[in-house]
């Protein structure tokens, strides 16, 4: 029971790596989903092509798999990154990136016909009716699907325990392993960090969706 | 479904949509080109990094490698899964169940149980049973799939019971049925079926996590990938990858096909109502994006 207290520094330094981790590449993930949901909405067959297989393949892939061909596969390549944080950070981006996209694409997609119609009817430009009447409006409902993608990113930083990242799970099996007695306690605490980050925002995104839900 | 966005092309938007995708198409195609060139300068293609795949040395045979990889990790992939799929989903319906009750207080325990399972790293969950509960890695591997995957499960059976109109409960208790058949009479098949797609999509969210036991030590795929890659020198990681990430996405994809077929099967039968049903399968969709959340059916 001691386990947690005494150990509290080791448990806050992996919980902010957790939450630097998520937050960067949350940031990254976010400005690329949004780019790649352009892309894939964009009259440009190539281009959407392009981001409609980025898409598929990074939301079939297991993110374990990313984090093999960083850490294991790219320095075959020459691509030598270093292994730990930056590495982390680039394959949970790359992966959420898929995620956030499609949120943004099925809110896009949920923005009334005849509003783009309407766009359409009075003269604007592809450009236009993006970024002036649908963006706005798919916005709202954007929102509570994008809380919930930033949510599974936070769980999903465990994985880079697996790859040389001393985060939240890897400094709790660290704890684990060195009081052998006290191992479901030194897990409880990993676990009680982890809600810490996700049940308020998983209220948050609830919040958000009542007020978002007016009538459509 | 995009074209929503912009005209039908006239002749001129035609032609500077046509010139365009061709700038776009030679964009790609240098990318690719480059990448090409770069890895071929790396040696990336030559013969004795991909002859692991046909002619493997070492005095091991070309079905040597495949059975290693196919039977014995994918095998354990898919057992993981097979094992784990199951009890996720009759312990997901049993937690749906217990949220619906009637009593407030005797559903408070389902809610807390699934918002703590369902706000959890799956990784971590394994590690509770290797070094909480001290099981084996196979054990481990398929108590944090299942653990997980109810809660999230129960999410989408209680989004999809709530989803169905109320004058199917009214129906049911208007001839007489009790609150348990109509519950499981009535309205639990309903709420499968119209979350058949969802839950598919969440048995392929499960196959993915399997993958989870490479880093608590359960021989799978991705470390069948390494052992082999140990074994006949690192150069032969790419070709190794690239067989494993080919039989990723073939499951997967192959799983996801089938959602979506469901999606518009049950979709032509159950819903007759085109227009809004677009909006409703997004929700769902988007539900299933976060691979966590049923947010977007509870309209």
């Amino acid at each position: 029971m001691d386990v947690i207290p005494d150990n509290l520094p080791a448990y806050l330094g992996g919980f902010r790596t957790t939450l630097s981790l998520t937050v960067v590449s949350g940031l990254i993930a976010l400005a690329v989903g949004v780019l790649l949901a352009g892309l894939r909405v964009s009259p440009l067959t190539p281009l959407r092509a392009l981001a409609t297989t980025y898409v598929e393949v990074l939301r079939n892939t297991p993110l374990t798999l990313v984090f093999f061909f960083m850490a294991f596969v790219a320095p075959q390549f020459g691509l030598l990154a270093p292994l730990g944080y930056w590495t982390a950070v680039i394959c949970l981006s790359a992966y959420t990136a898929a995620f956030v996209c499609e949120a943004v694409r099925s809110g896009i997609n949920s923005v009334g016909m005849g509003q783009s119609e309407a766009a359409r009817a009075i003269g604007l430009t592809f450009g236009q009716t993006l970024g002036l009447v649908v963006l706005p409006q798919a916005v709202r409902s954007v929102i509570p699907p994008l809380i919930n993608v930033l949510i599974a990113l936070a769980k999903n930083t465990s994985v880079a325990a697996g790859f040389a990242v001393v985060e939240l799970t890897a400094s709790g099996r660290r704890l684990a392993l060195s009081n052998p007695a006290d191992t479901l306690w030194a897990l409880a605490g990993v676990a009680l960090f982890y809600l810490l980050i996700t049940i308020p925002a998983g209220l948050l995104a609830g919040v958000v969706e009542r007020k978002v839900a007016f009538a459509r | 479904m995009s074209s929503v966005l912009y005209d039908v092309p006239g002749p001129v938007a035609r032609r500077r949509e046509r010139i365009g995708s061709v700038i776009g198409a030679v964009v790609v195609l240098v990318l690719v080109g480059l990448a090409a060139r770069y890895a071929a300068d790396r040696g990336i293609f030559a013969a004795d990094r991909w002859n692991v795949l046909y002619d493997p040395p070492k005095g091991q045979t070309a079905a040597d490698v495949w059975q290693s990889m196919i039977v014995r990790g994918l095998g354990a992939t898919l057992r993981a899964a097979v094992v784990a799929a199951p009890l996720a989903l009759a312990l997901g319906l049993l937690l749906a169940l217990w949220r619906t009750a009637r009593g407030r207080w005797v559903r408070l325990p389902a809610i807390m149980l699934i918002e703590l399972f369902r706000g959890l790293p799956v990784l971590l969950m394994m590690l509770f049973g290797l070094l909480g509960f001290g099981w084996d890695a196979f054990t481990a591997v398929v108590f944090g799939l299942v653990v997980y995957n109810m809660a999230i499960i129960a999410e989408i059976l209680r989004a999809g019971l709530a989803s169905l109109p109320r004058g199917q409960a009214e129906a049911a208790y208007a001839v007489g049925l009790t609150r348990s058949q109509t519950l499981l009479t009535i309205l639990l098949p309903q709420a499968v079926r119209t979350m058949l797609p969802s839950l598919i999509a969440q048995l392929v969210v499960l196959l993915k996590d399997s993958s989870l036991g490479f880093i608590v030590g359960y021989p799978e795929l991705l470390k069948s990938i390494q052992n082999n890659a140990q074994y006949f020198g690192n150069e032969t990681y790419i070709a190794l990858f690239v067989v494993g990430a080919g039989i990723y996405l073939a499951v997967n994809l192959s799983l996801t096909r089938l959602a979506v077929w469901l999606e518009r099967r049950t979709g032509r039968t159950s819903a007759p109502t085109p227009g809004p049903t677009a909006g409703t399968t997004d929700a769902v969709g988007s539900a299933r994006v976060g691979g966590t959340f049923g947010t977007g059916t509870d309209r």
